[in-house]
């Protein structure tokens, strides 16, 4: 019953690491970027949404539905005016940009809410639980799961059935070919990070709700999605979804063996999927 | 009468190396025009530069008589220019029908116009409608072009350029594929054809050009072109006959 109930938090904990995640696996499934300032968006905007929750009183859900659309916003300007200048078959240029990106948006962060930690007030919903078949489970993380598994979906039926991800998915497997077929390939790659910087507006205000947020905290964030995309294989979306439960999970079962192995099993975890299977759990063996 | 598309001098360069060298070329409206040379004559180089994928000068390149020289590739089309890409250039991991989809979506999005449907698609190439959810990437090589060439008529082009669309196939295959052109011509589409098969090129063509180290050394209607002045053409002075 003690593992069952480590294999239900690791569930639950996998559903805050997929909101990271999907972001990170569209990015570079379709501009072969490694988002390192991915981590520090997050918590970017979870100090945003803090500071509007303290300034007009607002609870968590009108803080989620202000939230969003301003990081689609972030992250259409940032692919304008930064990614966009960067983006090319060369990986490093936009490694080093973003890697940048980040520092720079640590000290904007520290400049203006100084390195105390905060979190999102959530009137009690993070504390409340609901008993499933004995097990106690709390509703917040179990919101957590549900929206991390509508947005999978979601992004996957985007990606399969609209204008949208036709576009996306043509120009992943071949950029030249898809502006010869008439796509902007500029444009769709902005419309690529504002889904992603999108999504990540969700993940902040979970992540503020659950735990507290300091503006250091970002490159762990980063480091758990880039584990997460990595075992369930680079650039799938489902895979991202189920490489964040692979993640959870061995991170809850770590806890469970001694509290300070946690966050390592997750490592070893992903060091193992790496050296055996470097393409991921649900990627394509390069032929 | 002005032409659909010319160069004017064209220039084109990779890095350091010079790959055309004031090239020009006149295609009309409904016009069939062969492009022939040996390898790295810089055929494929003259379609790439039409259509904004290498930097050109604004002025070396003229559609309906406007300079379009280095215009963005996606721009390209939009105005009206579709290519075959050598080597096919599918988007694989999608089916057959998505690859097509992706043309049909931007031809929606920018407003084009043109008689080109997934319906008259299916009848010019029947095995597209057969193999629509199959992923491009098992298709033969056949099948693969046509639909290349299928997502370049979804476009709804005025000018097609076709670059090698009999490379590496079968000759019915070949047959098969260049049976098509006739009815892809009678919708007024003028095209430019990239062919090494140099008896294709003229049976298939009004006009052909022959290019040989970036220029073009010869011209002509096709039907009247000696074998021994292309081969002069094709290989330079000193050789005579093919």
């Amino acid at each position: 019953m003690e593992w069952f109930d480590a294999l239900v938090q690791g569930v639950l904990l996998g559903g805050m690491y997929a909101q990271y995640a999907l972001g990170m696996a569209l990015m570079f499934g379709v501009m072969r970027i490694v988002n390192i300032s991915h981590g520090d968006l997050v918590i970017l905007l979870s100090l945003i949404g803090i500071s509007i929750a303290t300034a007009w009183g607002l609870g968590p859900l009108p803080v989620l539905i202000v939230l969003v659309p301003l990081a689609v916003l972030m992250g259409w300007v940032l692919q304008k005016a930064v990614l966009n200048r960067v983006v090319g078959s060369d990986p490093l240029p936009s490694l080093i940009a973003t890697f940048g990106l980040s520092i720079a948006l640590q000290n904007l962060m520290l400049q203006i809410w100084s390195a105390n930690s905060r979190s999102l007030p959530g009137h009690g919903i993070e504390s409340q639980s609901i008993e499933i078949g004995g097990i106690y489970v709390g509703l917040l993380p179990l919101i957590v799961l549900a929206v991390a598994t509508g947005l999978t979906g979601g992004l996957d039926l985007t990606l399969k059935r609209t204008r949208f991800g036709r576009a996306l998915r043509a120009a992943s497997a071949d950029v030249e070919a898809a502006a010869m077929t008439g796509i902007n390939p500029r444009a769709v790659y902005a419309m690529a990070t504002a889904a992603a910087v999108g999504i990540l507006g969700f993940a902040a205000v979970f992540q503020a709700l659950r735990s507290t947020v300091a503006p250091a905290d970002g490159p762990a964030q980063l480091i758990y999605a880039f584990e997460a995309v990595i075992i369930g294989g680079m650039g799938t979306v489902w895979g991202a979804f189920v490489g964040s439960m692979v993640l959870g999970i061995s991170q809850a079962i770590g806890f469970r063996i001694d509290p300070g192995f946690g966050v390592l099993a997750g490592h070893i975890v992903f060091l193992v999927v790496l050296a055996t299977r470097p393409q991921g759990l649900f990627g394509k063996a390069l032929s | 009468m002005t032409a659909v598309l010319s160069t004017h001098g064209l220039l084109a360069r990779y890095g350091d190396f010079q790959a055309l060298y004031g090239v020009d070329i006149e295609l009309h409206q409904g016009e069939a025009v062969a492009l022939i040379g040996a390898n790295g004559a810089g055929k494929s180089t003259l379609l790439r530069s039409i259509m904004g994928l290498l930097p050109v000068g604004r002025e070396m390149v003229l559609l309906h008589g406007e300079p379009v020289g280095g215009t963005a590739t996606d721009r390209m089309v939009q105005k009206g220019v579709a290519i075959v890409p050598e080597g096919r250039r599918l988007f694989t991991g999608m089916s057959v029908e998505d690859n097509l989809r992706v043309a049909i979506d931007q031809a929606a999005r920018m407003g084009a116009k043109g008689g080109w449907t997934l319906p008259r698609l299916h009848q010019l190439f029947p095995i597209l409608k057969e193999k629509a959810r199959t992923q491009v990437q098992s298709l033969s090589g056949g099948q693969q072009q046509m639909v290349a060439i299928g997502r370049a008529l979804l476009c709804q082009p005025r000018v097609l350029l076709c670059d090698e669309i009999s490379l590496g196939l079968a000759p019915k295959v070949i047959r098969e594929i260049y049976a098509a052109l006739p009815e892809i011509r009678a919708t007024g589409t003028a095209m430019i054809v990239v062919e090494q098969d140099v008896g294709l090129a003229r049976t298939a063509t009004d006009r052909l050009y022959c290019m040989l180290e970036g220029r073009v050394t010869l011209t002509g209607r096709s039907a009247e072109i000696t074998r021994e002045q292309i081969g002069k053409a094709y290989f330079g002075a000193g050789h005579g006959v093919v």
